[in-house]
């Protein structure tokens, strides 16, 4: 017998049954693993083709074209222009530093930039595309496209950057764009996803920040297969996006390029309004600044000094400014008055300089006094003593409904950044705010638009519009989107006596075209174009008693700070009104020197359409005119540089 | 036996064993391997020399093996058991002091031709020794607690060994493909029991002594024991292998993505596509069809072998291809297991799929004795 093994049929039959037990539990735990892949595969399979789809599918987004800004004839404002940048690739361009290196022979880089570069290279996956240089002059790119072959791994690529071609003009108003920022990110509760695009722009202020859904677009999407390591292998379809809506403001680039030149260098802000349907025709405020700087990103330099000048160029001064009205108020008052009745046209307020009021004095301007005023007079010759005695008789509360009525202390509804309410004090306000009980004085200060009382050039702008027209006229500043007209600003008629209205708006006649007006020096001689309107100068101070005592409040010889804003309000032409417009000239002195001649230049400019011609002003002051007007360094916006292949 | 009985049984001799091969299993191991072939060609993306082409050479090579093992009787393997057992032994401990490094583990012994893995020798060298120990004990004395401890001995050197590398997957099949051939061997239940409530015992052991000076397994394994009992803490972490080989699984559905087309192996976020997770290409590819499909191949090859060992007369050849099929049975269940995140990736390789040659070889040295086993059984004429 050649086997020795123990053949034993008991031992057989005992291997047999253990066999079964243990071939029942493998049957077992087999059935359980066929279980589960029936319950991966067939139960849960749809749950798992998607995990493995959105594995392998990445979807990226295709930033939409932002839209366009145009002004009221279609020249453009805001547009997108193209922005070469050179990339390059780590895995094409074989010996990176080498490559690079011959790349700055051609395009000028800095050490810093290549350093920035290899450090970017060096992090990302070989694959990946990183940014060398950026907003490059078209000629670099060209370069580097023509040598090519020389520089593996390196390609020119084209992107869209925002760009004002009219540059400080607009700064203020359509604002600018900048990189999403955090702050950003965390106002808003469920971000477009285009907002975590690196370096997406966003608008920051005024038009730019206001119409930023419309402006932006809707994004499109490109479903790319990637590899585990983020890889692109293909691009499977792509959705394209939505571009921007186009939007067309009231401005007028010329005139508001004619109203920030002739502001030059002054702290000032200027409104021009249409009366008819209240379409902004300019809303300037000076000294400006280059919005394309905050685009490209401003210098820490550049934009200290900004910040670092009482000027606030950065502050939009027609809807931010808040400045005692001054004697622009006066008509508020006098219609108040009329109104209710307390005064007629002709009754007469003797004038002798001042107004005593228990133990306080209350001044006119003219230590003098202007003797027996009238209403005509009262504005005419902005005689204070005739509002301090009419003022107190008809009360402050019925002095700001009227105020109101004519949208001051409203927060217009205008696409701009921070618009300031200004302030229409009452005796509520003041015991809400304050505290205190109003008190007469507060009115008498209060009737000549000093105290409590503040508003913005816009809010001005407005009230002059609405004495003009007699309606409810409300500022508009777009004038359509997409081509799509925007609802006019023409209100409904005001509840004041057209009686009462007429003669407010022949007092603000005499203030520029009677002999004895406050403004006669700035009248405009052509009669189609002539101007009716009021000055006004603001206190931004008290004087106090030594200092009239000591005859020292000449605006000269104070700081600049300190001396008072100058005002004007006006509309034109006289018989039939077209515009409104406000002047504020911050610490400018008085309203008729340093107002008035430029509320009727840029009238003029407004109403006549191009510079305005010498043959509209007075004989003796032309040569003075046209000097000024020769050194104005004007803009034509369409030819404006908006291909925008300007050097960064 | 008288020798009547033995003149009417007798055992194939000569070439005439060809006709006694038990081809059908021979068949059976092929189809399995055939899907290996294809699965590599696909995971390469295509590629046939990659990893198919070595791999069906390592197959034939296997092939050549099992039918040498084959034609050498079964009794000498038996008296060969011990041998292989001691040899498989002084491996591991030449492993452990001289072998190399790799994937973190001391695994491999580089023989210059072959770099030989001791660990899976110790398969079947434990299977065979256990085998003829029990062939040689007296069937009444198998229960005795002397006797129950010198394979529980046999048994956890080698498992200690590994475990020492460390390598869980191994020393988890050893210690389970030991305890089977005992528990086929007829040893009392309560053994088992007794052992059952120690081994939970000895993992709580396990998992209390982490982050303290005895820890008794290696950080990575701690965490690849976390991350099994909750794959999503970690998605892109440790849980990654098990979450997207999840999703290759269950992205197959019904009928799979079609050949050479499944995303989740071919855009790479299946970890080691190639080796112990390529049969989550295979189920995203084929999909629960053609998972179902192998996995009956797989059983009806545990199926043949024990239908086989039944036939057996003697206790070793019994006991022997018992064992070979349940270590065979271990590797898939545990294989599959962990792909399909029912167990802790443990690192077992898809048997006769994953591309590798050190456990090929052994499973076809297991075979070939299943098969010797087979060929050499006294038969009726």
């Amino acid at each position: 017998m050649k086997r020795s093994s123990r053949d034993n049929d008991e031992s057989g039959r005992r291997i047999s049954r253990r066999m079964m037990v243990l071939g029942g539990a493998q049957a077992v735990m087999a059935v359980a693993l066929a279980l589960r892949m029936r319950h991966l595969q067939v139960t849960e399979a749809d749950t798992y083709r998607m995990l493995a789809e959105e594995n392998r599918i990445n979807i990226r987004l295709i930033p939409p074209i932002r839209g366009m800004v145009y002004d009221r004839a279609g020249h453009v404002v805001a547009e997108n222009e193209q922005n070469y940048r050179i990339v390059v690739v780590r895995e094409d361009a074989g010996d990176v530093e080498e490559t690079l290196a011959r790349l700055t022979r051609l395009v000028p880089l800095d050490e810093e930039t290549i350093e920035r570069a290899m450090r970017e290279i060096n992090r990302h996956s070989p694959f990946v595309p990183v940014t060398v240089a950026d907003r490059l002059h078209w000629d670099d790119v060209a370069r580097v496209a023509v040598n090519a072959p020389a520089l593996p791994g390196i390609s020119p690529e084209v992107g869209l950057s925002r760009h004002y071609p009219l540059g400080p003009d607009f700064a203020h108003l359509v604002g600018y764009v900048g990189p999403v920022s955090e702050s950003d990110l965390a106002q808003i509760e469920t971000p477009d996803p285009l907002l975590r695009i690196p370096r997406f722009q966003i608008g920051k202020t005024g038009v730019e920040a206001k119409y930023e859904d419309r402006l932006r677009g809707k994004a499109g999407t490109r479903r790319i297969e990637v590899n585990a390591a983020g890889r692109v292998i293909r691009e499977l379809d792509r959705i394209e996006g939505q571009p921007g809506s186009d939007l067309q403001l009231t401005v007028d680039a010329g005139l508001q390029n004619f109203v920030q030149a002739r502001l030059g260098e002054e702290s000032a802000a200027v409104v021009v309004m249409d009366v008819e349907r209240g379409d902004l025709l300019a809303l300037a405020s000076s000294p400006s600044f280059d919005p394309n700087l905050f685009v490209r990103g401003i210098s820490v330099a550049d934009y200290r000094v900004l910040t670092d000048t009482p000027y606030r160029p950065l502050s939009n001064k027609t809807v931010q400014g808040a400045y005692p009205p001054g004697s622009t108020f006066k008509m508020i008052t006098a219609l108040a008055a009329l109104e209710d009745g307390v005064i007629t046209p002709e009754e007469t307020v003797w004038c002798p300089g001042h107004l005593t009021l228990g133990t306080r004095r209350f001044h006119c301007w003219k230590r003098g006094g202007h003797g027996h005023v009238n209403l005509i007079a009262s504005v005419e010759q902005s005689c204070d003593v005739y509002y301090y005695d009419i003022g107190q008789r008809v009360g402050i509360d019925k002095i700001a409904e009227m105020a109101r009525k004519f949208g001051l202390g409203e927060v217009f509804d205008l696409p701009l950044s921070a618009v300031g309410a200004g302030l229409v004090p009452d005796r509520a306000w003041k015991r809400a705010r304050r505290g205190e009980e109003w008190r007469v004085g507060d009115t008498l200060n209060a009737s000549i638009g000093q105290g409590y009382v503040l508003s913005t050039p816009l809010q001005l702008a407005v009230m002059s519009a609405r004495l003009a027209t007699g309606r409810a006229v409300v500022p508009r500043l777009v004038k359509s989107i997409d081509g799509v007209e925007q609802p006019s600003g023409a209100g409904e008629p005001l509840d004041v006596n057209p009686a009462n209205l007429a003669r407010i708006r022949r007092s603000m006649d005499a203030v520029v075209n009677s002999r004895r007006g406050t403004a006669y020096g700035s009248r405009v001689v052509a009669a189609e174009m002539a101007m009716a309107g009021k000055t006004g100068t603001s206190q931004v101070r008290n004087i106090t008693a030594a200092e009239r005592a000591a005859g020292v409040f000449r605006n000269e010889d104070l700081p600049w700070e300190r001396r008072d804003h100058a005002l004007f309000v006006a509309y034109a032409p006289v018989e039939t009104p077209k515009i409104a417009v406000s002047v504020v000239v911050e610490h400018g002195g008085g309203g008729s020197a340093a107002a008035a001649p430029i509320a009727r230049d840029v009238t003029l400019r407004a109403l006549h359409g191009d510079v305005p011609p010498l043959s509209a002003y007075p004989d003796r002051q032309r040569w003075e005119i046209e000097e000024r007007l020769r050194k104005l360094r004007l803009r034509d916006p369409g030819t404006a540089p908006s291909s925008g292949r300007s050097r960064a | 036996m008288s020798y009547l009985e033995y003149t009417v049984t007798r055992v194939p001799t000569g070439p005439s064993k060809v006709l006694y091969v038990n081809w059908a299993l021979v068949l059976l191991l092929c189809a399995v391997a055939s899907v290996g072939f294809l699965m590599l060609y696909s995971v390469a993306g295509g590629n046939l020399e990659r990893w198919a082409e070595p791999q069906m050479k390592r197959f034939a090579l296997g092939l050549f093996v099992m039918f040498v093992v084959a034609f050498v009787p079964i009794w000498f393997w038996r008296n060969m058991a011990a041998l292989a057992y001691g040899l498989s032994v002084l491996l591991l401990v030449a492993v452990e002091l001289f072998g190399e490094v790799g994937m973190g583990a001391q695994r491999w012994i580089d023989l210059g031709v072959i770099r030989l893995q001791p660990s899976e020798l110790m398969k079947i060298a434990l299977v065979m020794m256990l085998a003829a120990y029990y062939d040689w004990l007296d069937i009444n004395k198998v229960s005795r607690p002397l006797y129950v401890l010198m394979p529980a001995v046999l048994i956890l050197i080698p498992t200690a060994l590994v475990l020492k590398q460390p390598d869980l997957g191994t020393a988890i099949l050893l210690l389970a493909g030991g305890g089977i051939v005992m528990f086929l061997a007829g040893v009392h239940w309560l053994y088992f029991a007794v052992i059952l409530g120690a081994g939970v015992g000895a993992v709580s052991a396990v998992l209390s002594s982490r982050g303290t000076e005895w820890q008794l397994l290696k950080d990575y394994q701690f965490r690849r024991i976390d991350t099994f009992l909750d794959p999503d803490t970690d998605p892109l972490g440790a849980g990654y292998h098990i979450t997207q080989s999840k999703i290759a699984l269950g992205s197959g559905g019904w009928s799979g993505r079609g050949f050479m087309q499944g995303t989740q192996s071919r855009l790479n976020f299946l970890p080691e596509k190639h080796t112990d997770f390529i049969f989550t290409t295979l189920a995203e590819e084929f999909g629960f069809l053609g998972a179902v499909s192998l996995l009956a191949l797989y059983v009806l090859i545990v199926v043949f072998c024990v239908s086989a060992a039944l036939k057996n007369k003697d206790r070793f050849s019994s006991l022997l291809t018992l064992g070979v099929a349940a270590t065979f049975f271990l590797y898939f269940v545990v294989n599959m297991s962990m792909v399909m995140g029912l167990m802790p990736v443990v690192g077992v390789p898809l048997p006769l799929v994953s591309y590798g040659g050190s456990a090929m070889l052994v499973l076809m040295v297991g075979f070939g004795l299943v098969q010797s086993a087979h060929i050499h059984r006294p038969r009726g004429r």
